[in-house]
C-alpha cells in the first residue's frame, strides 16, 4: 500500500484472545461472561494474601490446540513469568504471563487479498491471565469522580499473538484478522465474541520511503476491539504518521489509545516513559513439560480447518467463490455440512445456502447456529423439489413458512395443498381451457412466434395456483399445439 | 493444673489424655492461664483465642468421653504464626497493613491440623512479613527470649519459639525463607525444622520470598517434631510447588542409633563471624556424636560466601512483587488520597515498616531493566552453584552438621540499626534455603547462659536422617530439659 504517494506501510499484530475454558486460568472460577459485579472470584483470582495458582490443564490443551492450527511450534518446555505493574484492575499488580518461553514458537497462516496469496509469519503466542474491569461512576472516565473494580474477568484465560511485521497494507491486516478469527472459531478454542472483548488487538504500525528496507519507527495503539475500528484506526494512524513525515519531523515511539467517537489515536505514554515491567519467572508455579504425547492427542481433536474445508467442497462440485463463502464462518459451513448428509446435491445446496437462507437469516439477525430452520429440514425441501412434488418458486415460499413457524416443509406443502399437479389428465383438461380462452396467442404461437408460448404457461400456472408440474405442462402443451 | 501439665512434651500431653488424667479443657486452660501469667512479659502472642480454643477443647473431650480413638495430636494445645492464614482470625503478618485482615480461608497447614484435634491458642508475632532475624520489626510488640528478657527470640519466628521455650504452647509452627524457624529455635533452646521445599503445602502462608518460603514445626522434643510433621507434611495439590509423593510416618526415624553414619562438617560453617564460643560448644557436641559412633569428617561448601548476597537479591526480588497487592483496593489498610496512585503511595508508605521497604526496593532494583543480568539473573546461578556443592557433599555424608547461628541471642537494638549485620548473621541459614535442602536446629549447650543450637542438614526429603541424629543426641544430652527461669520475679524485673 502506497501512502501519500511515496511510503509504504508496515503493520503487525498483536491479538489477545479469550480461551473458551469452564474456568479461570489458575483457580476454579468460571469464566463466564456477565453476572454480578464480583461475583465470579476466589481468593486466588483476587490476589488475597496466601493465596497460590494452580494452572489449570485444559488452557494448556487449548493453547496447543491454537498454536497447532497456526502452524507454530509447540515448546517442549515453557514458563510462566510475573510482569509487575501496578494497576487497580490487576489483584495482584503483577499479571502471571509468559516472557522468554513462550508455549507457541514460529508458525503462520496464509492470506488472499484481491486474488494474491501471502504468508504472514506469527512470532509466537502465549498464555496469561486476563486483569479485571475498572467500572467508572458517571458517563465517562474524565467526569467521573469515583471507580469500582469488577474482577469477574481477571484470571480468564488468554493467548496472545504475535505476529510479525509481515502486512503491508489495511487489506492485508484485515485479511489475516479474518483469517485469525476464522480459525479460533474453528477449532472452537474462543468463542470470538468481539463485542464481549473477547478477541482484543494490539496494532504496531510505522512508516517506510518506498524502497527503504530498514523500518520506520512504530507507534503501538492498544486495545481496539472490532474490525471496524482497526481499519478506521489505521487509516488515522497512517495518515498521522505520513503528515508528521512529510512536515521533516519524526514519528515518536511511543504507545497510543483509540478514541472511537472521536476517530482518533492519542499519545498514551512515550518509550521513555514505558513501564520497566521487571519480569521474572513465577516462582509459585513449576515449569510447563509438554511432551510429544500431549501435543498429539491435541492433534488428533483438530477439527477440519478453513482451507481443509474449502478444498473438500471445491472437491464436490463447488466453485472456489462459493466454497469460500460457505467456509467463511464456521457455523454457516457446519450448517452446509450437516444439510449435505441428507441431501447430496451440493451446488444446489450451496445455493439455497448462499440465496434465501442466508437472506431469511441475514434480514432477521438471526445467527446461523439459532437458525429456526435445521439443515435436515432444508435438505428435505430439496427433496420435495428434486422429487418433482413441489416447484422451486413454491419452495421460496415453503422455506418462509419454515422459518416463520419451525413445520418441516411437507407438512406446510400438505397444509397449504402445495403439492405439483403432475397428472396429465388434470392438466390437458386445464390447458385446454387456457387454449380456449386464448385463441390469438395460439394463432401467434402457429405462425411462429414463439414467444407465445410463455404467456400460455403462464396462464396455465395462474390458473393452477403456481403448482402445476412445469416440465409436464411445457411437455402437453407443445404436443396439442404441433 | 498448670503444675502437672506445663512443660510437658506434645507425647506427654498425648498419654496423659489418653489415659483420662487430663481433659482438653483442663490442658487448654492450664495453657491459656500461662500465657495470661508470662505473656504480658514475653509477649509471644498477638492473638489469643481463649473462647475459640476451650470450645474446641470440649469437642474433643466429648470425643473421648465417648471413647473415641484418640490421634497423637488430638486435643493439643498449639499456636500459629500470624503469616498462616485461619478463616474469621485475624492474620497479620505483624505489619500494619495487615493490621485488620481477616482470611476468608484456612491455609492448608491450618486445615491439617485442624483435622487432627489440635487446639488453636493464638497466633504469634514475628517481623514484619517475616523480614528479620531477631521480631524486632513487628509493628505491634517486641517479644522477649524466654531466657534473658533484655535479649531477642530471634526471628522471623520469633513468637513460634518463644510459645514453645516459654511453655505458652505445646507446640507450634513458624515459617522460614533464610533461617527464620532454625535461629529462633537455637536462641529460644527449642527444635525447629525447616523441611525440604515443597514437603510441607504453602497456601495459606503469606507469601515473603516463594522460591525459599517453607513451614515447619518448633517443639520440645525431636519426637514432638515428627509428629508434627507427621500431620503436616504431603501433597497438596492446590500447592503447585508441592511435591507429589507420600509423606513418610516421620517417628520411624526415631532410633537411638547413628554407629556408621556419616556426618559432613562444612568449615565455611565455623569461619570468621563465627563466635569462638559457639564454635567450641559445636564441637563437643560433635564429639558427642562421635562417641555415639558417628564418621565424621571436615568437608566444604566452597559457594558459601555468596549465599548471603545471593540470597538477599533473590529474597528482595521475590518479596517486591509478592508485596505489591498491598495497595489498599481490596483488603488491609487503605490511606486516604486524592486519586489511585496517590493512595497506592501513601497506603504502602504507611502500612509497611522501615524494614519491608528497604527490602522491596532492594528486589525492585534487582529486577530493574539493565539490572537484572547482573542481580537477580547472577544470584539465580549462585543459587545452582549452592545447590550443587550440597549435591557433591551429600554424595559422601548422610548429613551435614554446623552451629545454626553465628551467635546465641543479641541484645534488642544491637543489631537493628545495622541492616548488614542483621543479614550477615544469616550465614549458616540461607545455603539451606536456596538449596531447598531440610535442616533442623536442636539445643546444643549454652554459652553465656543463653541457648545454642546445632544445625543438621539434609539431602531434599531427607528429614529422616535428620531426625535420626538429632534424636540420638537428645537422647543422649540433656540440653532439651533445661527450662528458662520465669519466675515471678524475673518477669516483673526484665520489663522494660
Amino acid at each position: 500500500m502506497v501512502v501519500a504517494n511515496k511510503y509504504e506501510m508496515v503493520c503487525g499484530l498483536e491479538v489477545h484472545v479469550e480461551l473458551q475454558t469452564k474456568t479461570k486460568i489458575f483457580c476454579g472460577c468460571t469464566t463466564e461472561f456477565g453476572g454480578d459485579q464480583n461475583t465470579h472470584v476466589c481468593p486466588v483470582c483476587l490476589g488475597m494474601p496466601g493465596a497460590l495458582p494452580v494452572l489449570n490443564r485444559e488452557v494448556v490443551d487449548y493453547a496447543i490446540k491454537a498454536g497447532l492450527a497456526l502452524n507454530c511450534e509447540i515448546a517442549e518446555f515453557s514458563k510462566f513469568d510475573r510482569k509487575n505493574y501496578f494497576y487497580p484492575d490487576l489483584s495482584k499488580n503483577y499479571q502471571t504471563s509468559q516472557f522468554d518461553l513462550p508455549i507457541c514458537g514460529k508458525g503462520g497462516l496464509e492470506i488472499e487479498v484481491e486474488g494474491e496469496k501471502k504468508w504472514i509469519g506469527i512470532t509466537r503466542a502465549h498464555m496469561e491471565e486476563d486483569a479485571g474491569k475498572l467500572v467508572h461512576s458517571g458517563d465517562t472516565i474524565t467526569t467521573s469522580n469515583a471507580s469500582s473494580v469488577d474482577y469477574n474477568r481477571a484470571g480468564v484465560p488468554l493467548l496472545e499473538i504475535v505476529s510479525e511485521p509481515d502486512m503491508r497494507s489495511i487489506p492485508e491486516v484485515l485479511a489475516y484478522l479474518e483469517k485469525l478469527v476464522q480459525i479460533l472459531e474453528y477449532t472452537e478454542v474462543s468463542d470470538c465474541r468481539m463485542e464481549q472483548g473477547s478477541v482484543r488487538f494490539d496494532i504496531n504500525v510505522s512508516l517506510r520511503p518506498i524502497g527503504e528496507t530498514a523500518f520506520g519507527t512504530r507507534t503501538e495503539t492498544k486495545n481496539l476491539n472490532s474490525f471496524s475500528s482497526v481499519r478506521r484506526c489505521m487509516e488515522y494512524e497512517i495518515a498521522r504518521q505520513a503528515r508528521v513525515l512529510d512536515a521533516g519531523e519524526k514519528v515518536v515511539q511511543e504507545t497510543r489509545t483509540w478514541d472511537e467517537g472521536q476517530g482518533i489515536t492519542l499519545a498514551l505514554r512515550s518509550k521513555e516513559e514505558a513501564h520497566d515491567y521487571r519480569y521474572f519467572p513465577e516462582p509459585d508455579l513449576t515449569p510447563l513439560i509438554i511432551d510429544r504425547e500431549w501435543v498429539e492427542r491435541i492433534r488428533q481433536t483438530l477439527p477440519e480447518l478453513p482451507a481443509e474445508r474449502r478444498a473438500r467442497l471445491q472437491g464436490i462440485g463447488l466453485s472456489e467463490y462459493d466454497a469460500g463463502v460457505i467456509t467463511q464462518s464456521k457455523s454457516l459451513s457446519d450448517f452446509f455440512d450437516a444439510a449435505l448428509k441428507s441431501f447430496g446435491d451440493a451446488k444446489t445446496l450451496a445455493n439455497w445456502v448462499m440465496g434465501d437462507v442466508m437472506r431469511l437469516l441475514n434480514s432477521n439477525q438471526c445467527p446461523v447456529e439459532d437458525s429456526p430452520i435445521s439443515p435436515k429440514q432444508l435438505a428435505e425441501l430439496l427433496e420435495l423439489i428434486e422429487k418433482g412434488t413441489i416447484s422451486g418458486k413454491i419452495a421460496k415460499t415453503v422455506l418462509e413458512e419454515m422459518y416463520a413457524t419451525g413445520k418441516d416443509a411437507q407438512v406446510i406443502v400438505k397444509e397449504k395443498g402445495l403439492a405439483q399437479i403432475s397428472d396429465e389428465g388434470a392438466l390437458l383438461g386445464i390447458i385446454d381451457g387456457v387454449l380456449a380462452a386464448n385463441p390469438q396467442s395460439v394463432e401467434d404461437y402457429r405462425a411462429g412466434k414463439d414467444r407465445a408460448i410463455g404467456f400460455l404457461v403462464g396462464q396455465i400456472m395462474k390458473a393452477t395456483k403456481g403448482q402445476a408440474n412445469p416440465g409436464l405442462v411445457n411437455r402437453l402443451l407443445k404436443e396439442k399445439l404441433s | 493444673m498448670e503444675s502437672v501439665t506445663i512443660g510437658k512434651s506434645v507425647s506427654e500431653l498425648h498419654e496423659l489424655l489418653l489415659h483420662k488424667e487430663i481433659s482438653s479443657t483442663e490442658l487448654t486452660k492450664a495453657y491459656i492461664d500461662r500465657i495470661k501469667s508470662v505473656d504480658p512479659a514475653l509477649q509471644a502472642y498477638l492473638t489469643v483465642l481463649e473462647e475459640e480454643a476451650l470450645a474446641q477443647a470440649a469437642d474433643v473431650d466429648e470425643k473421648i468421653s465417648q471413647g473415641q480413638a484418640l490421634k497423637p495430636l488430638e486435643g493439643i494445645p498449639m499456636a500459629l504464626k500470624d503469616n498462616m492464614c485461619t478463616e474469621g482470625i485475624r492474620t497479620s503478618c505483624a505489619s500494619k497493613m495487615l493490621e485488620n485482615f481477616y482470611p476468608p480461608y484456612n491455609a492448608t497447614v491450618t486445615e491439617r491440623l485442624r483435622a487432627a484435634g489440635t487446639i488453636l491458642l493464638g497466633k504469634l508475632n514475628m517481623d514484619e512479613f517475616a523480614m528479620g532475624s531477631s521480631t524486632e520489626n513487628s509493628y505491634f510488640a517486641k517479644t522477649r527470649n524466654p531466657w534473658n528478657l533484655e535479649c531477642v527470640p530471634g526471628g522471623s519466628s520469633g513468637g513460634s519459639a518463644v510459645a514453645v521455650a516459654g511453655d505458652e504452647a505445646a507446640f507450634t509452627l513458624g515459617s522460614d525463607t533464610g533461617g527464620s524457624i532454625r535461629q529462633p529455635a537455637a536462641f529460644c533452646g527449642v527444635v525447629g525444622m525447616k523441611p525440604t521445599y515443597g514437603a510441607v503445602s504453602r497456601l495459606g502462608l503469606i507469601a515473603f520470598a516463594s522460591s525459599l518460603d517453607q513451614i515447619g514445626p518448633f517443639t520440645k522434643t525431636v519426637r514432638d517434631n515428627a509428629l508434627v510433621m507427621n500431620a503436616i507434611a504431603g501433597h497438596d495439590p492446590l500447592d503447585s510447588t508441592s511435591v507429589p509423593i507420600e509423606a513418610p510416618d516421620y517417628t520411624k526415624f526415631l532410633v537411638n542409633d547413628i554407629k556408621g553414619l556419616k556426618i559432613g562438617i562444612p568449615r565455611e560453617y565455623f569461619g570468621a563471624g563465627i563466635d569462638p564460643e559457639v564454635a567450641k560448644g559445636i564441637q563437643a557436641g560433635i564429639q558427642t556424636l562421635i562417641d555415639l559412633g558417628a564418621e565424621v569428617a571436615e568437608c566444604s561448601l566452597p559457594h558459601t560466601e555468596y549465599a548471603i548476597p545471593a540470597y538477599y537479591l533473590i529474597a528482595t526480588a521475590e518479596a517486591s512483587s509478592n508485596l505489591a497487592r498491598y495497595d489498599g483496593v481490596r483488603y488491609g489498610y487503605r490511606a486516604d488520597a486524592d486519586d489511585v496512585l496517590g493512595m497506592f503511595k501513601k497506603t504502602r508508605a504507611e502500612g509497611f515498616g522501615q524494614e519491608v521497604k528497604r527490602r522491596i526496593m532492594l528486589g525492585t532494583y534487582a529486577l530493574s531493566s539493565g539490572y537484572y543480568d547482573a542481580y537477580y539473573l547472577k544470584a539465580q546461578k549462585v543459587r545452582t552453584l549452592i545447590k550443587q556443592d550440597f549435591d557433591k557433599a551429600f554424595e559422601k555424608f548422610d548429613v551435614l552438621l554446623s552451629p545454626t547461628a553465628p551467635t546465641s541471642a543479641f541484645k534488642f537494638g544491637e543489631k537493628s540499626a545495622d541492616p548488614l549485620a542483621m543479614y550477615l548473621s544469616d550465614i549458616t541459614t540461607v545455603p539451606i534455603n536456596l538449596a531447598g535442602i531440610p535442616a533442623i536446629s536442636i539445643p546444643a549447650g549454652f554459652v553465656n547462659g543463653l541457648p545454642i543450637g546445632m544445625q543438621l542438614m539434609g539431602k531434599a526429603f531427607g528429614e529422616g536422617s535428620l531426625y535420626r541424629v538429632a534424636y540420638t543426641f537428645e537422647q543422649n544430652t540433656n540440653y532439651h530439659t533445661l527450662k528458662p527461669n520465669l519466675s515471678r520475679e524475673v518477669l516483673t524485673g526484665g520489663s522494660r
